[in-house]
């Protein structure tokens, strides 16, 4: 006998439901099909080749009016259910009721709406139906700006779509990189670099605070004041199930609507499937197990015995040129193992997760043409103990070469430049290779390329190598680490030509064969990062050595150091006050003089630093950055203001260099010191930058020392005003930024590249010294602040995460 | 094994650490990737520097005082004669949670 099934929801699971039944059980069912769009099943999937222009709707219908007419299925298209009445087995349209025998539920899901201010203005759309798709086209066809919230698979598409329609598009995402669920950073990374080569606009760490405009979208405001313009914002942070209508009918739901493995829901005449339900603590969101889902249900309505189990998935995006896989679990666990692949000169990545010797999660970007190979061996759970060693080449591995340490330099474009001090490409230098000159110094004699500095001299060797091949043998240089086959003066240069802005993108466009670096080159990166791009790098503290991470001194008991600035040395009554209150307040054991003129508050325990500090910030007092690679201390003498031999305001200018600049983070300490005549009193001629004021003006000493080694100052400048000396200095500490390895120290950086070359930039080029002031400036607009002030408002930090003796002793 | 809820994992940095203070000493809990965490004494052998302070690379720690470098899947240190002890530690839910049976003073005494 025909029985009557009412099926709420035309999507791809319901629609895959149909097929089964009239295939295989035709004339068992009659069909009634509601679907609040006025419009019947086609592959959401490619809405996203909808919006981009790749195809048209009438391309993606899966069924259309004539396939639903000959199956005999009765259409409620563009109708809402508006409830449904379990007792009386009726399911009541807006139009009209229709008895069910067995009633279906797919209702699919709904976009989650993040709830800000706006969120209900024109213009503001989500991306899940052909309405949406539509809007969005429309909105673009007059250009302008869209801004898309959400950075994960159905975000990245319809910023895809949009660029590619001619929007200027923005994209938000409220994690540190994109699809955080299926890629790893480095993957994201990649990602991140292709999409924004398609012009579209990345923002990591974003959350929206409000959404702007009267009476249509104008503009996105972020938690941190960014304002950006919009005229079309599209909502894609995430989906959850659509549950209105079975909770209202009293149905078993949880997240989404609980089914047992039949697809029942706790009404056993009642199914439901696809994004709508909830199986075993799990919620769908791609297709494969949606159809998996329609075939077991399908079979139960026909009486034969199938159950739903969930399945590993894979998955892909669907941007053209993006290329990426990811399957299985590849974040978690501490029994796993990686295997890191990476090519810069295709720009791939691949990571392999194994645990037990068996495949657990990949991850692969650029090159994902052994995905499907991968994905069964995870989901067969094979024993890759026997291949592991060469697992990562993929099923055609034919005893192929290991990962080449110069392709890096052979990806470089030619006209990345490679000799930053004579402005020589990589172009002009591979032709002159070609036209003869085949050993280093012949390249310096005909192209200038490494003939100044000569930090660039490695890379043009690597240039000369991978030009000639064989018939040329590098002379061994000291790579940073193990991590990686680049010296630091080959790294810092290609950081800048390659415009290499994150760790990620140094990790993977430079080969690095760890997943992220070591206590050894994870800080140099991080500096070298933060000197070259300071408004799109942010120092990152887990990159640094404790000291500076904590902004104090450890000391061999544990405890720190406290050291607050005084400027030029100079201090009043009332900071003195002040850090005696603190000293007699936190139990301080040892109050020292130091010798560059302020005071050491030695013994602080760990959980006290951000109370003393703020204490001191009271006071006025910031930290003296006694513990950093950075700007430590200017020590001068009186001057003219006490002195009878004091020809200029020493110690004016001293509290003036020290205004400019603290904060500053810089390869190696640096020291600093003003001596109001040449008797030299704040000893001046063995710091790491020492003017003497002279009747006439002023003397400019730098690398000096005076620790493991003892050198005094080499003159780079006598200058006439106290302006041009303030200029000199800043000029000078920016060329060190901007060119010393990690861990060198002034004297040591000047006696690599000589005085000379450094005179030639910051003395007699006053370009070149301009360039250099305005980039410190910039720099200093981020980092001249006081740390001890952010990090006692994170006070909570500094105490341990639980005390678990009460409960051990138990 | 007992499950002991010690803290949210976004209240470790990432490729950073915090300390537990336990009956045993402190214990350092790393989290060394977005959902990967470990737990280790916070004590190097070598000269008690607090390994909770080092600086957190691939799924090692780097003692802040000498540089000894330990692989938090065995707390083996990397060519020394030395190792930190290693407590089980599981992730559910954006919670992680570490096996207290280990950590009592009567099971070490």
């Amino acid at each position: 006998m025909t029985q009557k099934l009412v099926i709420i929801g035309a999507g791809m699971a319901s629609g895959r439901v149909i097929e089964h039944l009239v295939e295989e059980a035709p004339g068992a069912y009659d069909i009634t099909l509601f679907n609040a769009e006025p419009r019947g099943n086609y592959n959401r999937i490619m809405l996203s080749p909808v919006l981009s222009g790749d195809k048209t709707y009438d391309e993606i219908v899966t069924h259309d009016a004539a396939w639903y007419a000959a199956q005999g299925i009765t259409c409620r298209f563009g109708e809402h259910v508006v409830g449904i009445d379990r007792d009386r087995k009726i399911v009541e349209g807006e139009k009209g009721q229709v008895p069910y025998d067995k009633l279906i539920i797919a209702t699919g899901s709904a976009p989650f709406i993040i709830p800000v201010q706006g969120k209900d203005l024109p213009g503001v759309i989500t991306y899940r139906d052909l309405d949406d798709t539509n809007a969005m086209i429309d909105a673009a066809r007059t250009g302008g700006k869209a801004v898309v919230i959400g950075g994960g698979l159905l975000g990245l598409e319809a910023a895809a779509g949009l660029a590619e329609r001619g929007m200027e598009v923005t994209v938000l995402h409220l994690m540190g990189h994109l699809m955080e669920r299926q890629l790893d950073e480095a993957a994201g990374y990649l990602l991140r670099r292709d999409l924004e080569k398609r012009g579209i606009t990345i923002k990591t760490r974003a959350s929206t605070a409000a959404i702007l405009g009267e009476s249509q979208v104008e503009g996105v405001l972020l938690e941190d004041n960014t304002g950006l313009e919009a005229d079309l914002v599209v909502m894609a942070v995430g989906i959850r199930p659509e549950t209105r209508l079975a909770n209202d009918a009293g149905l078993e739901v949880a997240r989404g609507i609980e089914v047992n493995a039949q697809m029942q829901t706790s009404d056993p005449d009642i199914y439901a499937v696809g994004e709508c339900v909830e199986f075993d603590g799990h919620l769908f969101g791609l297709v494969a197990p949606l159809y998996d889902q329609a075939r077991v249900l399908s079979h139960c309505l026909m009486d034969q015995p199938d159950a739903f189990v969930v399945r590993d998935i894979a998955t892909k995006l669907k941007v053209t040129g993006c290329d990426l896989f990811s399957a299985g679990d590849f974040a978690e666990g501490a029994t796993r193992e990686d295997i890191i692949f990476r090519d810069p000169a295709r720009g791939v990545y691949k990571r392999l997760v194994i645990e037990d010797d068996r495949l657990v999660g990949a991850v692969m970007y650029g090159d994902t043409a052994d995905g499907t190979w991968f994905f069964g061996l995870i989901k067969e759970g094979t024993d890759i103990d026997g291949m592991r060693d060469t697992l990562i080449f993929g099923p055609a591995y034919q005893g192929g070469d290991a990962a080449d340490p110069l392709s890096a330099v052979a990806a470089l474009s030619r006209d990345a430049e490679i000799c930053g001090c004579n402005g020589i490409c990589k172009g002009t230098i591979v032709d002159a290779i070609a036209h003869g000159a085949t050993e280093l110094g012949a390249v310096r004699a005909q192209t200038k390329a490494s003939a100044s500095c000569g930090t660039c001299t490695g890379l043009v060797e690597k240039l000369l190598q991978v030009t000639l091949g064989d018939d040329f043998h590098v002379p061994a240089a000291q790579p940073v680490c193990g991590c990686c086959d680049l010296p630091h003066e080959d790294l810092r240069r290609l950081i800048k030509s390659q415009e290499l802005k994150s760790q990620e993108a140094v990790w993977q466009e430079l080969g690095w064969k760890t997943r992220n670096g070591c206590h050894i080159c994870r800080p140099a990166v991080n500096f070298y990062l933060l000197a070259d791009w300071p408004m799109e790098y942010r120092d990152d503290p887990q990159s640094r050595f404790v000291n500076e991470r904590k902004h104090a001194n450890i000391q061999k008991d544990g405890t720190f150091s406290v050291v607050p600035r005084m400027w030029g040395g100079i201090t009043n009554p009332r900071e003195l006050r002040a850090i005696a209150d603190a000293a007699e307040k936190y139990n301080v054991p040892t109050v020292k003089v130091t010798g560059g003129q302020r005071i050491d508050l030695l013994g602080v325990t760990g959980e006290d630093l951000p109370a003393i500090w703020a204490d001191l910030n009271k006071a006025g007092l910031v930290s003296g950055h006694a513990y950093s690679k950075g700007l430590r201390t200017v020590k001068t003498c009186v001057g003219t203001d006490h002195c009878r031999f004091g020809t200029q305001d020493s110690t004016g200018l001293g509290i003036k260099l020290e205004q400019i600049l603290w904060g500053s983070w810089t390869p190696h300490k640096v020291k600093l010191a003003v001596s109001g005549c040449p008797r030299n009193c704040a000893e001046a001629t063995c710091k790491d930058v020492g003017i003497i004021c002279v009747d006439s003006g002023y003397q400019l000493g730098v690398a000096g020392a005076a620790g493991m080694d003892l050198k005094e100052t080499q003159r780079l400048a006598d200058v006439r005003t106290e302006q041009e000396a303030i200029d000199l200095t800043i000029a000078f500490i920016q060329l060190y930024r901007e060119n010393a390895r990690y861990l060198d120290r002034p004297y040591r950086w000047v006696e690599k590249v000589g005085l000379d070359w450094v005179k030639a930039r910051v003395v007699d080029d006053p370009e070149e010294r301009a360039r250099l002031i305005a980039a410190f400036d910039l720099s200093q607009s981020i980092y001249r602040r006081d740390p001890w002030a952010e990090h006692a408002q994170q006070a909570e930090r500094f105490q341990p995460l639980a005390d678990l003796t009460l409960e051990a002793a138990e | 094994m007992s499950w002991i809820d010690i803290c949210a994992i976004d209240d470790i940095p990432l490729r950073g650490a915090r300390k537990l203070k336990t009956a045993l000493g402190c214990v350092a809990v790393f989290r060394t990737g977005t959902a990967e965490v470990f737990a280790a004494s916070d004590r190097c052998p070598h000269r008690g520097g607090p390994l909770s302070e080092g600086i957190v690379h691939g799924q090692s720690v780097t003692c802040p005082l000498h540089n000894w470098v330990f692989d938090l899947n065995t707390g083996q240190a990397q060519g020394e004669n030395g190792s930190i002890a290693t407590y089980p530690l599981r992730v559910e839910a954006g919670r992680v949670l570490i096996d207290g049976t280990g950590l009592s003073g009567r099971s070490a005494a």
